[in-house]
């Protein structure tokens, strides 16, 4: 028992290592992306690109050789690094629904920012304005919450489809843009711009560190709040805190799965890896690999049938799922006919 | 030294008074038994005195320092109401819930040998140490008992704050739960009980403090079972629970 345990944990630990190195590649390709025209950086530019063309002759594909493609396959790794990550805490702090109503909220703050490019001629990125609009909502719902004593059902949903409601108005005030709507809504591999994915590898890096930094902190307030109250950790900073990580998260993902599926990713691994797990470690651990597992299994599904990403990969996701726990429920019965 | 120190606490819900002009002290090594019955108020003055909610009237002292800027989060263990049905799904293991009990030691730092000895050394006193490895939701109510009691021990606590803590647990494992508490208070370690198991408390506790909304008695438990301060507070609701060894 304890030896199939340990054998257990260090296949996890190489997969979350395999993860890792994979992360930080994906950062790195972003980096090359975003600094091509430099003279150093142009020459691994030219490089990458070689490698991906190679790529393409060795799998008889037309997919690697394309940079938008590698920009929306490391803004998937990388969403499936961090929204398993922040979602571990939600869902068993049972805030489950916040992330569908935060990417209402950043639907909104497209709209906002599809307006303000509209009226102003700025040309910044659409993603930033969501990502403010996405926080000030984070903040919003926070402010509601505690005032209502609750992370009930209610605020959320007046939240949601407030935020909703907004976003639908301003975009029908603004019929002049070329911007498919559509594309927010279920998103698309071919919206994800440098500057998103650039954007998605920023708050990657913020991300994991804030979560490694407060780890304890998070653990102890979603086990127990009031006896983290007690033991004088500041809850409501620490709470606020997870709820704006999850909006800049949510803000990153509707690039690839949509305001609509964007709540997936943050629960689907979560749930799975409860299935299994033994511990709240390994319960972290397991969601990123099956984050991982579902990203790159639905990028896998969709480009060779040409169907949607966002889709796809929750597809996946739930189908490991399913699979969790009819594992789990076989273990159990073995467990219980000894 | 005076651990807990209460002068004229009043704290009302809306227009609804839950506590009414309480002052009494808890003092170093005592063991409170908190008793009054439901609805009134008992819950709500283990949570002013811990300060996890704040008086609209009246001063609270915790270790000498007003209860708002007291920050020794370490010193204080409180196993909450919710303790025995509370993890829901979530899966934690025993030896990571104590170790919660070292968190506000270490901070943002990690966790030290001293810290994991420490847990062990908690496991160990409270008799846990072959179920630190299972997930606390698949404790019975008296081993998740022990298993809060350790990560207030961890957390190497002066005092420790229960609310109700046996509720759903069988009479065998609460009798050896209350034998634990007890020689925890035999090693120095303040304790505040609430209980609505009036003879474990008279049995167990030092100090009784009886109240409904307002103090009906506060003092040793020889003075409390002779006064009528059990009948009074009790009287308008009536239902005493008595519990016969």
């Amino acid at each position: 028992m304890s030896g199939s345990r340990s054998l257990r944990r260090r296949l996890e630990l190489a997969g979350i290592g395999l993860t890792a190195i994979l992360a930080i590649a994906m950062v790195g390709l972003l980096v090359v992306d975003a600094l091509r025209s430099s003279p150093v950086v142009g020459g691994m530019y030219d490089q990458a690109r070689i490698a991906g063309r190679l790529l393409d002759v060795a799998l008889g594909t037309n997919v690697f050789s394309h940079p938008f493609i590698w920009r929306s396959v490391a803004t998937g790794i990388l969403i499936g690094i961090v929204a398993p990550l922040v979602g571990t805490y939600l869902v068993h702090r049972e805030m489950a629904l916040i992330g569908e109503t935060l990417a209402h909220t950043a639907f909104a703050g497209v709209a906002i920012g599809l307006l303000v490019n509209a009226i102003t001629g700025w040309d910044g990125p659409l993603m930033v304005v969501a990502l403010v609009v996405g926080v000030l909502g984070a903040l919003g719902v926070q402010w509601l919450i505690e005032r209502t004593d609750t992370y009930g059902d209610v605020p959320i949903a007046i939240m949601l489809t407030g935020s909703f409601a907004i976003g639908t108005l301003i975009i029908s005030l603004d019929r002049t843009t070329g911007i498919d709507v559509r594309d927010y809504l279920f998103g698309n591999i071919s919206v994800v711009t440098p500057s998103g994915a650039q954007l998605m590898a920023v708050i990657s890096v913020l991300v994991v560190v804030t979560v490694v930094a407060t780890y304890k902190q998070l653990l102890f307030i979603t086990f127990d709040e009031q006896a983290a109250r007690v033991a004088r950790l500041n809850v409501t900073w620490y709470n606020t805190l997870l709820i704006v990580m999850t909006a800049v998260v949510v803000v990153g993902a509707i690039q690839i799965l949509g305001v609509i599926l964007v709540a997936a990713m943050l629960v689907v691994p979560v749930a799975t890896a409860t299935q299994l797990a033994h511990s709240f470690r390994e319960t972290l651990y397991l969601s990123i690999l099956f984050g991982q597992i579902a990203v790159i299994g639905g990028f896998a599904f969709s480009i060779s049938q040409g169907l949607p990403t966002g889709g796809s990969i929750v597809v996946v996701a739930i189908a490991c799922y399913l699979l969790a726990v009819l594992a789990s429920s076989r273990s159990t019965a073995a467990i219980s006919t000894h | 030294m005076t651990v807990v120190e209460l002068e004229n606490v009043s704290f009302a819900y809306g227009e609804q008074p839950a506590v009414r002009d309480v002052s009494l002290t808890v003092e170093e090594g005592d063991f409170l038994g908190l008793i009054g019955p439901n609805g009134s108020g008992k819950t709500t003055l283990l949570h002013l005195m811990l300060g996890l909610r704040s008086p609209d009237s009246g001063s609270i002292e915790l270790f000498g320092e007003p209860v708002a800027a007291f920050d020794d989060g370490e010193r204080i263990g409180y196993v909450s109401q919710q303790a025995t049905s509370g993890g829901g799904s979530m899966p934690v293991t025993v030896r990571e819930a104590v170790t919660m009990g070292r968190f506000a030691h270490a901070g943002h730092g990690r966790l030290s040998d001293a810290d994991r000895g420490a847990v062990d050394d908690a496991l160990e006193t409270v008799g846990i140490t072959e179920l630190a490895d299972r997930q606390v939701n698949e404790l019975s109510g008296g081993q998740r008992q022990r298993a809060y009691i350790a990560r207030a021990l961890a957390s190497e606590a002066d005092l420790l704050a229960l609310d109700e803590p046996t509720v759903g647990v069988d009479a065998e494992s609460r009798d050896a739960f209350y034998q634990l508490l007890e020689s925890l208070n035999d090693s120095g370690i303040t304790i505040i009980l609430i209980e609505h198991d009036i003879g474990v408390v008279t049995d167990r506790a030092n100090r009784i403090a009886c109240i409904n909304t307002e103090l009906y008695h506060h003092g040793d438990t020889e003075s409390f079972v002779e006064s009528d301060a059990l009948t009074e507070a009790y009287g308008a609701t009536g239902q005493v629970v008595h519990h016969h060894h």
